[in-house]
């Protein structure tokens, strides 16, 4: 009874953490499929991008915001985004983009597997949630200059 | 001096190094924080390198002589700091400060002054001043060998919830802006370093802390061995650069 109490409530407490990373389906170099199903929102996209303490994507990138300062040089300019790169191929970058290139520097927004030494304050949780992801790659194709 | 922070970013150079070549971190500094580094009259760190030379004569309350009792005056300490970490008679690895504890615990019999104490950090600035100039000398074969390869192997693998590497920043893209500031070839020639986010001088492992935490792994405690090998391991890559300690960085 104990055991079996005690393995529920493991399962219970494990449970959350295991759905925080959604399914996808990885076509050629994109995801198509939203995340969930969900619909994202430009508008909460953007302030995603620039926020500093979540996504924090403007440390390695700039956009086009002449009101942003300090932006990184690490990965390539976020402008025009949307003329290079459809949603799909947006979206599985922003899941996990070592599926495309092993050695790639940006972060897997989307993902908890295999990674060593997460501080503990991180561990089991993926930097953005699936509607997050989904709300920054409607952000991305609004970029089409 | 936040004036002096928004214009050292300003005018710092975005000049790229060629993969593999390992530059002196004076060499990113804007001028102004170069000519601070350059001028103990203006540097912020000279207060904990007097703080340093005066608790180099003092004795312990334990009756054990002064740091200068055994060792004489402290410019004999010359050269020192260019070849920490080093592995110890008992073949454990230590850094500076870990020798500095040695000393005080085992020859002062003095209770240890403790990682980041104003103490420690005092006499560690004060030794490593000795060397500035000389070029990072550490032994990296016989007993240091297992330990560089500890070390080398913590600096390639990627770590916490970004998933990145010390070389993905630190080798890959040295020269780029990352938000505000330009990566460096990541070595610890300056540290003990003033920083000036900091308010105050801190230790190696302390911006070694702030590293992991900026790729959010987890942050090891000060001396953990894992960064006492890396400490090694990025001494190993900045061989021949010139000892800059106390550093001034933003
Ligand atoms: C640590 C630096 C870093 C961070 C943080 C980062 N990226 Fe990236 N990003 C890169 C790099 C570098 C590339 C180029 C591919 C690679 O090497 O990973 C890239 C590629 C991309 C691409 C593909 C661009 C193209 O033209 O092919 C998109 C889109 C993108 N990033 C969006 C984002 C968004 C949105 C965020 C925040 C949620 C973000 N990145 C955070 C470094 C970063
Ligand atoms: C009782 C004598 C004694 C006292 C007091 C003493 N030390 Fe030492 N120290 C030694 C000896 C002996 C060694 C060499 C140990 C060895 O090689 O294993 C040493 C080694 C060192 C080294 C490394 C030198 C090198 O060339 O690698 C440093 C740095 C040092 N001491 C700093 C200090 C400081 C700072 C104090 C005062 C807090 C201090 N010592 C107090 C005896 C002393
Ligand atoms: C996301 C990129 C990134 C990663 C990954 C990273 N660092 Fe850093 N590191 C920085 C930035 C930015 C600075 C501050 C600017 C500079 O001096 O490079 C810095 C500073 C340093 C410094 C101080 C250099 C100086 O002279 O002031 C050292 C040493 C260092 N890093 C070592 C490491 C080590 C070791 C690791 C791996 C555990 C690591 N870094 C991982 C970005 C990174």
């Amino acid at each position: 009874m104990r055991q079996a109490l005690a393995a529920l409530l493991l399962a219970l407490a494990a449970a959350p953490a295991a759905a925080q990373v959604a399914p996808f389906v990885v076509t050629g170099d994109a995801v198509s499929a939203p995340l969930d199903g969900l619909a994202g929102d430009a508008g909460r996209g953007a302030r995603i991008v620039r926020n500093r303490e979540t996504a924090n994507c403007l440390i390695c990138h700039t956009i086009p915001d002449p009101r942003e300062t300090f932006m990184g040089e690490v990965g390539p300019p976020l402008a025009g985004v949307a003329l290079r790169l459809t949603p799909g191929q947006m979206r599985l970058r922003l899941i996990d983009p070592t599926r495309i290139n092993r050695e790639a520097v940006m972060p897997a927004y989307h993902r908890i597997a295999d990674l060593l030494r997460v501080d503990p304050r991180w561990q089991g949780r993926p930097v953005l949630t699936a509607q997050e992801i989904e709300d920054v790659v409607a952000y991305l194709a609004t970029l089409r200059e | 001096m936040r004036h002096l922070v928004v214009l050292a970013a300003t005018l710092m150079l975005g000049a790229t190094a060629s993969a593999g070549e390992v530059r002196a971190p004076a060499s990113f500094l804007s001028p102004d924080l170069r000519a601070l580094q350059d001028d103990p009259s203006r540097h912020p760190g000279w207060l904990w390198v007097d703080g340093g030379e005066a608790l180099w004569r003092e004795a312990p309350r334990s009756g054990r002589p002064s740091c200068e009792g055994c060792h004489g005056p402290i410019d004999g300490m010359r050269g020192v700091a260019a070849r920490y970490p080093a592995v110890a008679s008992d073949g454990a690895l230590l850094n500076l400060e870990a020798r500095i504890e040695r000393c005080r615990t085992d020859n002062q019999q003095a209770p240890a002054f403790g990682y980041e104490s104003e103490a420690l950090l005092s006499l560690t600035a004060a030794i490593a001043l000795r060397s500035r100039g000389l070029p990072v000398a550490v032994e990296t074969e016989g007993a240091a060998a297992q330990h560089l390869a500890a070390g080398k192997r913590f600096y390639e693998t990627r770590q916490g919830q970004l998933n990145l590497s010390c070389g993905q920043c630190h080798d890959e893209n040295v020269g780029r802006r990352l938000r505000g500031d330009v990566i460096s070839s990541g070595v610890g020639t300056g540290f003990p370093a003033y920083r000036l986010e900091w308010n105050t001088l801190g230790s190696l492992h302390r911006r070694l802390r702030a590293c992991s935490l900026g790729v959010r792994a987890t942050q090891l405690p000060y001396g953990a061995y894992d960064y006492v090998a890396l400490e090694l391991y990025l001494a190993a890559r900045a061989r021949g650069l010139p000892v800059e300690s106390p550093g001034i960085r933003r």
